[in-house]
């Protein structure tokens, strides 16, 4: 079964049917908030929503997570630390947006960059979560995924991915893990969620549907910005042009952008300790912060809120594209609702991409 | 995710084996580090250059240059600078006590492209670390190396480190040794003046050359217009970097220069790569 077409009960159960044996999550609003929450009902999701406010990079990458425990006794001293257990079930989200899936693919290839040096926290739970994505027939208002090789329909980093039709739901199995995941699902339930094979019509439906979207994404031409220069430039040429300056201006550095934003992975590793167990854990960290780069000499190489502004940029336009051919950003557009100062990322890489045009006619000195 | 191959994050458990202070304001102390547990001795296979995470339970981890050579051992030196909340915890620890290490980390000094080369070293103060363990290194191989110009300066001769090593290539015969401190200082009969100027009056020739610098800002700034006047080029200038780091494999993103990670693609880099480069380090 690659692709199926099932109505709203089989939808439900077909979810139903995967959180067996696996702890589910779907998103839902609490207290006015679009988040995730446990569920074993899909009755409890609300899938209607655009996109939750934080992305779900936490159930893989927690903003506080224990890496591994040592005895704080003195006489434990010499006792190797005991690494943290890894995820005692599997995993489902259930609505995923295909923007912040293609963000786990994209950190999969940070986290998994030297295969001798594979971040276990961070493969564990990945490999141990199904991930189901519906598409976006109507892309919110700040989304632009199309602008940074994304796709409202698109697949990359998902196991299922279903696609509100109106009177059903087309399922689609991307990932051989989906495979495996449909496959195993117990006789009765299986049974419930088989579905029949989609008809003409339903192909149709889909393909106006995603037309629909595309459409809606390029009324706004902010969602298209030109980054064909980004490649080429030099990145002291981008790096050292005025428009950071300006944007330092505004800037207050308050970090908000880093811990919405679905590929922003930097962390900090911290030991603590109560009475007599301690723990080594890692915490959310960012860019926005002084101490985050600051030497124990005192000595700061980003000591000006100029220099992280730019780092954030650079580091998602211009350093992830040269080490792994990407763009560092999925477009899902949570720094824009969110920045305090309506600092537009869409804007900022345009202006970055003017920059890289204009200096790529004249020779570095 | 328990043992070291799939867990790259948990460190060995090691002990002092020994230690003293390194300098004459006892900012610095040195450290050999014997393994707990022979084979994790074995699995840390490291070249001069690379660095290692340090930590203390309930204190932290620091990166720290790994300042002996593999021939030295299995054993490993390092030497730490007091500032901050584990280097301080680190200087009240003797003997016998417990320090967890992780590594190696990062890409050491280019040794297949020094082969059969002449090579000057340049250190000043404290970043002489793992210059110490390539000089070991070269030594130890000294047929297949040219030249050996190695100039190093502190303050005052008190705050020169690893004097018994100073001592013994003095004693070689076979290396250019240039030990200098600032100035003038009672009982001192070497060479006096910062390293830039040392450097001019030696006078190392570029050809069949590579050079290896490590020292503190001011150091490189003044130095480098001196490599530049003998004529070395850029791409034959090889520099040792610092900068804030936790995760030490290119993920946690504090270290970076431009797209490099210090701990990971460096922390020795080309002087032609980092002319590049912004200088945020």
């Amino acid at each position: 079964m690659s692709q199926r077409i099932l109505d709203h009960a089989g939808l439900s159960a077909l979810f139903k049917a995967l959180a067996q044996g696996r702890k589910a999550f779907v998103p839902a609003t609490v207290q006015g908030k679009a988040t995730w929450i446990p569920a074993t009902d899909l009755a409890q999701a609300d899938l209607s929503l655009a996109n939750t406010a934080f992305s779900p990079k936490n159930f893989f990458f927690p903003q506080s997570e224990c890496l591994m425990r040592f005895g704080a006794d003195p006489a434990q001293a010499h006792e190797p630390m005991q690494p943290a257990p890894g995820l005692d079930q599997d995993l489902m989200l259930f609505g995923l947006r295909p923007c912040d899936a293609k963000a786990l693919a994209l950190l999969d290839r940070i986290f998994g960059q030297d295969p001798a040096m594979l971040d276990p926290y961070w493969a564990d739970k990945r490999e141990r979560t199904l991930l189901v994505g519906q598409s976006c027939p109507a892309p919110c208002p700040v989304c632009f995924c199309t602008g940074v090789g994304g796709h409202p329909f698109g697949t990359e980093g998902l196991d299922l991915l279903f696609t509100d039709l109106g009177e059903s739901f087309l399922v689609e199995v991307i990932s051989e893990r989906g495979e495996r995941a449909m496959k195993d699902l117990p006789m009765d339930a299986a049974k419930a969620a088989a579905g029949d094979e989609p008809g003409k019509k339903d192909l149709a439906r889909r393909e106006e549907l995603k037309n629909q979207a595309e459409a809606a994404l390029a009324l706004d031409p902010a969602n298209a910005p030109d980054l064909s220069a980004l490649d080429k430039a030099e990145v002291l040429d981008l790096y050292e042009s005025p428009l950071w300056e300006r944007l330092a201006e505004t800037c207050l550095n308050c970090g908000a952008c880093t811990f919405c934003c679905p590929t922003c992975h930097c962390f900090d590793i911290q030991d603590e300790t109560k009475v007599d167990e301690g723990r080594r854990v890692r915490n959310w960290d960012s860019c926005m912060s002084a101490l985050f780069t600051k030497h124990g000499t005192g000595h700061n190489p980003r000591g000006r809120k100029l220099d992280r502004v730019r780092q954030r940029f650079m580091h998602k336009f211009k350093y992830i594209p040269i080490k792994n051919q990407e763009i560092g950003c999925v477009g899902c557009g949570r720094c824009v609702r969110l920045c305090p100062v309506n600092i537009d990322v869409r804007q900022v890489a345009a202006q970055m991409n003017g920059q890289a045009a204009s200096a790529s006619g004249g020779q570095r000195p | 995710m328990t043992d070291h191959q799939s867990n790259p994050y948990l460190p060995y458990p090691a002990r002092i084996s020994r230690t003293w202070a390194e300098t004459e304001d006892k900012s610095l102390r040195s450290y050999w580090l014997s393994f707990d547990r022979p084979e994790d001795a074995a699995a840390f296979a490291f070249t001069p250059g690379q660095f290692a995470e340090l930590s203390l339970a309930g204190y932290g981890e620091i990166p720290i240059g790994i300042a002996s050579s593999p021939g030295e051992g299995p054993d490993l030196l390092f030497t730490v600078n007091k500032v901050g909340v584990v280097t301080t915890r680190l200087h009240e620890l003797g003997v016998g006590d417990a320090v967890f290490v992780r590594g190696p980390l990062g890409h050491g000094y280019p040794l297949a492209a020094m082969r059969g080369k002449n090579i000057l070293v340049v250190a000043g103060g404290f970043a002489v670390t793992t210059l110490r363990a390539t000089m070991h290194h070269l030594l130890a191989h000294r047929a297949d190396y040219g030249k050996i110009t190695f100039v190093y300066g502190a303050r005052t001769p008190g705050m020169l480190m690893y004097r018994e090593d100073l001592a013994a290539w003095e004693k070689r015969g076979d290396v250019d040794m240039f030990v200098t401190v600032d100035r003038e200082a009672p009982g001192w009969s070497g060479m006096t003046g910062f390293v830039p100027a040392v450097v001019e009056r030696a006078a190392p020739s570029p050809e069949n050359a590579l050079a290896l610098v490590c020292g503190p800002p001011v150091m490189i700034k003044f130095t480098q217009p001196v490599l530049d006047r003998l004529g070395w080029g850029a791409d034959q200038i090889y520099l040792s970097l610092e900068n804030r780091m936790k995760c030490g494999m290119g993920v946690c993103g504090r270290c970076n220069v431009g797209p490099w990670y210090v701990c990971k693609d460096g922390p020795v880099f080309t002087k032609a790569q980092l002319d590049r480069l912004p200088k945020e380090y």
